[in-house]
């Protein structure tokens, strides 16, 4: 299967000038691939940069070194270096990312926050709307809370609708961040059904998991971001 | 997937630069905006944001640098060396411009329907009832009552009168829509409603558009990308979560961590 | 006591030459409105200053003068200037519009066709078509010069909408020779036709705003409008009380306190014409 998603040399820092310029390096010289097909979990403990490591390949941390290949069948992106519109491209048609948190704009119902990524691209709204209900009750989230802005919903709910809005749309990479962390076992298992078919599909996925039980389910390597430290 | 090497910016600043006399409006500002993007500028006061925003849509005379546009004919022009017959009839048609106080941007006097059906009159349309009905549809796009097509908008509501300036801009199918402050000066309620009627036209109508905004959380509703400037110069720019997520330089670290958690 | 001397026709001849160069401007580019530097003349602003310099600077010892007000030669604003010519330049009057060469006219046209041998000169208060709606100068003129004319059909669009159709009756907006919108002057718009393909002269003074403005003989000249609301001529149903006209633009004369009135033609010499066409009778030239 081809590689999708090459990382090489990337290192990542945080200056905090209003802290008087501390310096927090977070990774450094981070390298690995990911082919189509297949679910790179990434772990380490607590602050290691496993979520940064996934806004990095997402575009929403900047890289400071190092370069973060994402290819296209002939295309080769460099998201570490590429202009704006490139990784907005990118975030339309190719990664999939679905954040620790729930972020939606506030006053959007439910469902079309899920049918929003397939309504960017052209999909007929009202069949998006079928396609996104479809996946909401398959995560257990009942009809009558589609119209309500999930601002109001309890937190595994909202998960659920972004897990939702990440895993509807056809996309040759997927990102995880915790997706599982705050739902219940039936639920859990849901997702890690959804995973499976993404996977079968040849979504190449990277995906943060602290659980075992579903890092097991899901992943074929698992990469301990500690070796990629940065040094003191 | 839709080949982007060979697609042209929309809007290109090089290099603009605006001195009032001996006060700097901005230095230096470079930026290109390609089809359907939103870019936001915010700043403080005084950061150069309006002064940026009036160079680009040729109100303004830079003191040095210039600005390019993609015309309709696919040809990317120079701004400056258009004429002025060409620069306005831009701002009548391709362009729309909407300002922080819409009694700015809207003839006071004149009804609704007249305020929308101006740009379609000067640009031809002599058909009253066409021009009614276009009137009544972009009132109703915009959420306001067409009923109220006959009245002038001094009998409108602050709300009402941006989406009144919103309607007027919108009508010639603009591809450049600039705004100074969209929400400015309104309610809280009324901002969130008209931040989302302005998300779902942006999103509709394919529009590329520069926003002026001091406020981060319209930057971050609203646009892809975003520019923070302070005192005339450019701070940062980049993405507009990558920017507000992974503040790198100093002022902007300063400005994010300015807002006040809901 | 010396009476004052005047040069023909009040004027120096270096004004009538500035004003001829002027006028020869307007007619070069029919519509625009040509700033000219207006003298101070012995009757206010507002009382037909303009009218009066242009045809002082046109007016020759060989021209037969025609002077109406509101289509009439007798009311006392004609009369004046009538008798101000005949003072000053000698000038031989008429109230014939047949057979003058020269008409000085207060908001209206004759009814009768004018020929190629005529001049037609209009007193003209606000020359700016635009000027109610936009009022500051430096817009109007930049309006003028790009052809910027959305704003005119604005107006139009505002009587529809507020009066059903375009409420407008006297100084009706024109488009000039398909590129100028003009103001035609307090004309009611009934006469707005008769300056389309018009065999004579026509020549506009604004004397207060320093402006002339001219259409040349034979200009297109067409009454703005919807393609849905065509322009339409306005004519007060009824026929003269006097001569029996049923085409000539009617004023409603009250003759009494108990409601009653009649219609008469505006223009006074038409009137007269027919009636005197139906007696018999030679027509008066009066003084």
């Amino acid at each position: 299967m081809p590689v999708v998603i090459e990382l090489s040399g990337v290192a990542k820092n945080f200056i905090m000038h209003l802290q008087g310029g501390v310096r927090l390096s977070v990774v450094a010289d981070v390298a690995f691939a990911v082919k189509a097909g297949e679910c790179v979990v990434l772990d380490g403990p607590s602050g290691v940069g496993k979520s940064s490591v996934l806004k990095m390949i997402f575009g929403s941390y900047r890289c400071d070194r190092g370069q973060i290949l994402v290819h296209r069948g002939a295309q080769h992106i460099d998201v570490a270096d590429a202009a704006p519109r490139r990784i907005l491209g990118l975030r339309r048609d190719a990664i999939a990312y679905v954040s620790q948190f729930l972020r939606a704009v506030p006053r959007v119902p439910a469902i079309d926050v899920v049918a929003e990524p397939l309504v960017i691209n052209g999909a007929v709204r009202d069949a998006a709307r079928k396609r996104a209900g479809e996946l909401l009750r398959r995560l257990n989230i009942p009809a009558p809370l589609w119209e309500l802005p999930p601002a109001t919903f309890s937190g595994g709910e909202q998960q659920r609708v972004n897990v939702a809005r990440g895993l509807l749309p056809e996309r040759p990479i997927l990102l995880l961040d915790e997706p599982t962390a705050s739902l219940d076992a039936a639920n859990c298992a849901v997702v890690m059904d959804l995973i499976a078919e993404k996977k079968r599909r040849g979504t190449a996925i990277v995906a943060v998991v602290h659980d075992p039980n579903v890092r097991n389910r899901i992943a074929d390597r698992v990469i301990d971001l500690t070796k990629f430290r940065a040094a003191a | 997937m839709t080949d982007m090497d060979d697609e042209e910016p929309l809007l290109i600043a090089q290099g603009l630069t605006k001195w009032y006399g001996r006060q700097l409006g901005c230095r230096d500002v470079s930026l290109d905006l390609y089809e359907g993007e939103v870019m936001a500028v915010v700043g403080e006061s005084g950061s150069g944001k309006t002064t940026l925003l009036q160079l680009l849509s040729a109100q303004l005379e830079a003191t040095a640098g210039r600005v390019l546009y993609r015309m309709r004919d696919g040809v990317t022009r120079d701004l400056s060396i258009l004429g002025e017959a060409e620069r306005r009839f831009l701002a009548r048609t391709d362009w729309g411009y909407v300002h922080q106080e819409p009694t700015l941007g809207l003839r006071m006097m004149v009804s609704a329907g007249a305020n929308v059906g101006e740009r379609l009159m000067a640009v031809g349309w002599r058909h009253y009832g066409k021009i009614r009905g276009a009137a009544t549809n972009w009132l109703e796009r915009v959420e306001l009552d067409p009923a109220r097509i006959d009245d002038t908008p001094q009998t409108y509501s602050g709300g009402m009168r941006q989406r009144l300036q919103i309607a007027r801009n919108l009508v010639t199918h603009p591809r450049l829509v600039l705004m100074d402050e969209p929400t400015g000066g309104l309610d809280v309620s009324v901002q969130a409603r008209l931040l989302d009627l302005l998300r779902g036209l942006v999103a509709d109508l394919k529009l590329s558009a520069v926003i002026v905004t001091h406020d981060l959380a319209v930057a971050r509703l609203l646009s892809d990308r975003i520019m923070v400037m302070k005192g005339g110069e450019v701070i940062e720019t980049g993405l507009t979560d990558q920017v507000l997520d992974d503040p790198c330089k100093p002022y902007t670290q300063l400005l994010v961590a300015s807002i006040l958690p809901p | 006591m010396n009476t004052p001397a005047y040069n023909f026709a009040y004027l120096d001849e270096q004004t009538k030459r500035m004003i001829r160069r002027a006028i020869l401007k307007a007619v070069a580019i029919p519509g625009y409105q040509v700033p000219f530097a207006s003298r101070e003349m012995p009757m206010p602003y507002g009382w037909g200053t303009g009218g009066v310099q242009v045809t002082a600077a046109i007016l020759g010892p060989d021209d037969l003068l025609k002077v109406i007000d509101q289509g009439s030669d007798d009311t006392t604003n004609a009369v004046s200037i009538r008798k101000f010519f005949m003072k000053t330049a000698g000038a031989r009057t008429t109230t014939s519009t047949r057979k003058a060469t020269v008409i000085q006219t207060r908001h209206r046209i004759p009814e009768a066709p004018l020929g190629e041998h005529q001049i037609l000169v209009f007193q003209v208060p606000i020359p700016e078509p635009l000027r109610f709606l936009e009022p500051r100068e430096t817009e109007t003129r930049r309006m003028h010069a790009l052809a910027e004319y959305g704003l005119m059909h604005v107006k139009l669009y505002e009587d529809i909408a507020r009066h059903g159709h375009i409420a407008t009756t006297y100084a009706y907006p024109v488009k000039v020779d398909g590129r100028y919108v003009m103001d035609p002057s307090p004309t009611p718009k009934f006469d707005n036709p008769k300056m389309n393909d018009c065999a004579a002269l026509q020549l506009f003074g604004a004397g207060r705003e320093k402006r002339i403005y001219a259409i040349p003989p034979y200009t297109q000249v067409k009454s703005l409008d919807f393609d849905d609301h065509p322009f339409e001529r306005y004519r007060a149903d009824g026929t003269c009380a006097l001569c029996g006209a049923a085409d000539s633009f009617l004023d409603e004369v009250l003759t009494d306190d108990r409601g009653g009135r009649m219609f008469v033609c505006s223009d006074t010499d038409h009137c007269e014409t027919r009636r005197s066409r139906r007696s018999g009778e030679p027509q008066q030239v009066s003084p």
